[in-house]
């Protein structure tokens, strides 16, 4: 009965070229989509945080904003439900020597997955439409369940991502896969920190996002309270979340170090394995050294052990054809990171401001930065997940499944992948002009929403 | 019934309600290109709007759900399947992808030429999108899918007489099914004109569909003999059974009997989808794979199901509430202020 399944981890040679395709491809749709995704998960917080607050203070500008919300959300999720959708596809289109083999070990995160999409999507549909005719309270809650399979649905597809980093609930015997449990697969080691840190990310990027629109607007000199109310309350948010990330990252940080030490070591550059590691930022990687980094003695035993002893397992504690690219790893490390501590800044000038003024600060300089901060949280995720995901590099399934070994052996893969560019970047263009369009849109935008059927006027 | 056949059973059911709910959202598009020039077409075109607008996105879920189910359950399948037929299934992903963003859109666009344009690339996705589903179909239902990594012919396994079958019977079933919706839905918006100019073209689409079903049983008794002897035998009452739906939904259509018109016409895609199956079964990857040897372990098989049932039991109600609100959607939208 299994030999049929060996065809499956024979794999012909795909071409270098079509791997870094694939790769490629990966990349853009998962980076592309994980933007939508952080808005689809955070954006309903902040509208629901603000329909409450309009319907407990009564007041008409947070209840405009709510509405500008949703119209904004309405759009956003079919660009994010279906750049998922192409994700699904392509999870067997480029990595069928993964999905044939692995697939029913990884498959029930994704399975439940499916349902909390579903239930996004009919509430979506049901809130979007029942605005203004039913009670408000009961319009609230109707939206609750929005924000709820939008935060299972980030959690269940990060702890696939997160067994691909630590595999577990399953024996493999001659390349065929056994006693598999499921359960033991999802809730593997690596759930906790990575769903944590990705939902948190999620609301930070929202919250500075829609924050950073109305600053944009404030700095074209819209001072009033509608833009005041709709840049406070999502920076808030944001805000707030911003040293808990950074927490998050600590902790995130230490459970790397114990299950994939070698990630850990391509993130910080270390190649050599040693006590009182120190704690290396930006440098260059030549032949097996970082040169030209700032270094902060003792840094990395520090943080990951608490103690200057604590020993770092660095890269020359593998083969080198099992390390990950060193230099794109560090750096994107590092970009993360700074980006992080930049918003921490940010979030901590306002908070200073609002102490000992309640206004925001005065300079034009923190409405700038504000603006852009949204794109810092993007750029910081994005990051994120290239340590994540080429950190895990040279493996699909660490220590399991090579990714050369994953990849579709059809031949042609690059040109998908250069038609798959074109589309992402035509999408990408309508998408941000359609974002402007509906910036002031007081009429129905989003598909769910209601609208007459009229005849045009006959003139 | 042992797990793999009731995952098998639930897979199915999910691929009828996509055929049935998406693919009266593709016809949709695929009306929308046909409802006229701007002006004249515009009534039409919002009807269309109104009927896909706030269900479309749930009624994708089906695909999205379909494709976890058969990579949980039976992964080789899925690995050989999509590894195989990447070209057609990579066009159909990036044809879902314009026609869900385009439609988002196109309703968000102010100018006359930015809605055009939406419109038009709304259109044309939703056209290609079930056409290349349906070589997909085609392709698997002809044994051109052998069991392995992209062990089959990259191009013939999807350029072929049954695919070619599969892809267009796709677009027709799409259309003929949006157009008996909406006629019904232009009734209950208080639009019966506009029933009457998707009725006309409706009685076209189906008498076409006849004639390219009758073409396709010489297409599949050449080209695909396994299937057509299933479709012949074990499935012959099944599709007798679609014959006849076929029939007394254009004869019903005729005779301006919308609300069964709907009914006949899922019944007859419902005969379609299951007379394949039925025909195939055991076998997944024709000619030899069945569904037994392909199937996951009997733990995930277990954990899927119980999920599943979870999901149904969450899904359903609130499913049953967004359809509801669809129907009262219609009907505000019909009246005058």
């Amino acid at each position: 009965m299994a030999t049929w399944r060996l065809a499956l981890s024979a794999v012909g040679p795909a071409t270098p070229a079509d791997l870094i395709a694939a790769r490629l491809q990966m990349a853009l749709s998962l980076g592309w989509h994980i933007v939508l995704a952080c808005l689809g998960v955070g954006m309903p917080a902040l509208m629901l945080i603000i329909q409450w607050r309009g319907i407990r203070t009564g007041d008409a500008d947070y209840t405009r904003l709510a509405r500008q919300w949703a119209k904004a959300i309405g759009v956003l999720f079919a660009a994010g439900a279906v750049s998922g959708t192409i994700l699904s596809f392509e999870m067997g289109l480029l990595w069928p020597g993964m999905m044939g083999t692995y697939g029913q070990v990884i498959g029930l995160p994704f399975a439940t997955e499916g349902i909390a999409f579903f239930i996004e999507a009919i509430f979506l549909g049901i809130y979007l439409y029942a605005w203004g005719r039913v009670p408000p309270k009961v319009h609230l809650l109707s939206g609750i369940p929005v924000l709820v399979a939008g935060t299972a649905s980030a959690f269940l597809v990060v702890c696939a991502n997160a067994w691909m980093n630590a595999p577990r609930g399953f024996t493999r015997t001659d390349g065929v896969v056994r006693q598999v449990s499921p359960w033991r697969a999802m809730f593997n080691p690596a759930v906790l920190h990575e769903t944590l840190h990705m939902i948190v990310a999620a609301f930070m990027v929202a919250g500075f996002l829609v924050a950073g629109v109305y600053a944009a607007g404030m700095l074209r000199g819209h001072r009033d309270r509608y833009h005041l109310l709709g840049f406070l309350v999502p920076f808030t948010l944001a805000a707030v979340f911003t040293p808990i990330q950074i927490l998050v990252g600590d902790f995130a940080g230490k459970r790397i170090a114990e299950l994939q030490p070698t990630k850990l070591a391509a993130a910080e550059a270390l190649f050599r394995t040693q006590a009182g590691a120190p704690l290396s930022i930006g440098g260059i990687v030549i032949g097996d050294r970082l040169r030209y980094s700032i270094e902060i003695p003792y840094g990395l035993s520090l943080l990951v052990g608490h103690s200057t002893d604590t020993v770092i397992q660095g890269l020359d504690a593998v083969p080198r054809a099992v390390r990950p690219p060193v230099m794109i790893v560090h750096l994107a490390f590092d970009t993360m990171v700074g980006m992080g501590f930049l918003l921490l800044l940010l979030s901590a000038w306002l908070a200073y401001n609002w102490w000992r003024r309640k206004e925001l600060p005065r300079s034009r300089w923190f409405l700038r930065a504000a603006a852009l901060s949204g794109v810092f949280a993007v750029i910081a995720v994005e990051a994120g997940w290239t340590v994540t995901e080429v950190g895990r590099q040279p493996w699909t399934v660490y220590g399991h499944l090579r990714t050369s070994d994953a990849v579709n052996p059809a031949p042609g893969l690059w040109v998908g992948f250069v038609v798959v560019t074109l589309v992402y970047a035509v999408l990408t263009v309508v998408t941000l002009y359609v974002m402007r369009l509906i910036r002031w849109s007081e009429r129905p935008v989003a598909p769910q929403e209601r609208e007459r059927i009229h005849e045009p006027e006959t003139s | 019934m042992d797990t793999a056949q009731i995952v098998l059973v639930v897979m199915w059911v999910g691929i009828t309600l996509y055929a049935l709910l998406a693919g009266a959202d593709f016809g949709g598009g695929a009306w929308d290109l046909l409802a006229g020039r701007s002006r004249t077409g515009m009534a039409r075109r919002k009807l269309i709007e109104q009927t896909i607008g706030p269900v479309w996105e749930a009624n994708h879920v089906w695909l999205i759900f379909v494709i976890v189910l058969l990579w949980t359950a039976f992964s080789g399948v899925f690995a050989s399947v999509m590894s195989t037929l990447y070209i057609p299934l990579t066009l159909a992903a990036l044809g879902i992808i314009a026609r869900g963003t385009a439609f988002a859109f196109r309703k968000a666009a102010r100018e006359l030429w930015q809605q055009r344009l939406f419109g038009g690339a709304f259109a044309i996705s939703s056209i290609l999108t079930p056409f290349f589903l349906g070589t997909v179909a085609g392709g698997i239902a002809s044994g051109r899918v052998p069991p392995g990594l992209a062990r089959g012919n990259i191009f013939t396994s999807w350029l072929n007489p049954t695919s070619l079958l599969g892809g267009v019977l796709a677009i027709m079933v799409c259309v003929y099914l949006a157009g008996s919706y909406l006629c019904d839905d232009a009734v209950e918006a208080g639009r019966p004109e506009l029933a009457e100019w998707f009725r006309a073209r409706a009685l076209i689409a189906a008498v076409l569909i006849g004639a390219v079903a009758l073409g396709g049983i010489a297409v599949l008794r050449l080209d695909a003999p396994q299937l057509f002897t299933g479709l012949t035998h074990r499935a012959l009452p099944l599709v007798v059974a679609g014959a006849v739906f076929g029939v007394g939904s254009l004869i019903l259509l005729w005779r301006r009997v919308y609300p069964l018109v709907r009914a006949t016409a899922m019944l007859g895609v419902i005969t379609i989808l299951w007379g394949w199956a039925l025909a195939q079964y055991p076998v997944m990857l024709p000619p030899s794979l069945t569904y037994r040897q392909a199937a996951a372990e009997p733990a995930v098989l277990t954990a899927t199901l119980v999920v599943t049932a979870i999901g149904v039991a969450l899904i359903a109600p609130s499913m049953t509430w967004l359809l509801a609100v669809q129907r009262r959607a219609l009907r505000d939208a019909g009246t005058p202020e």
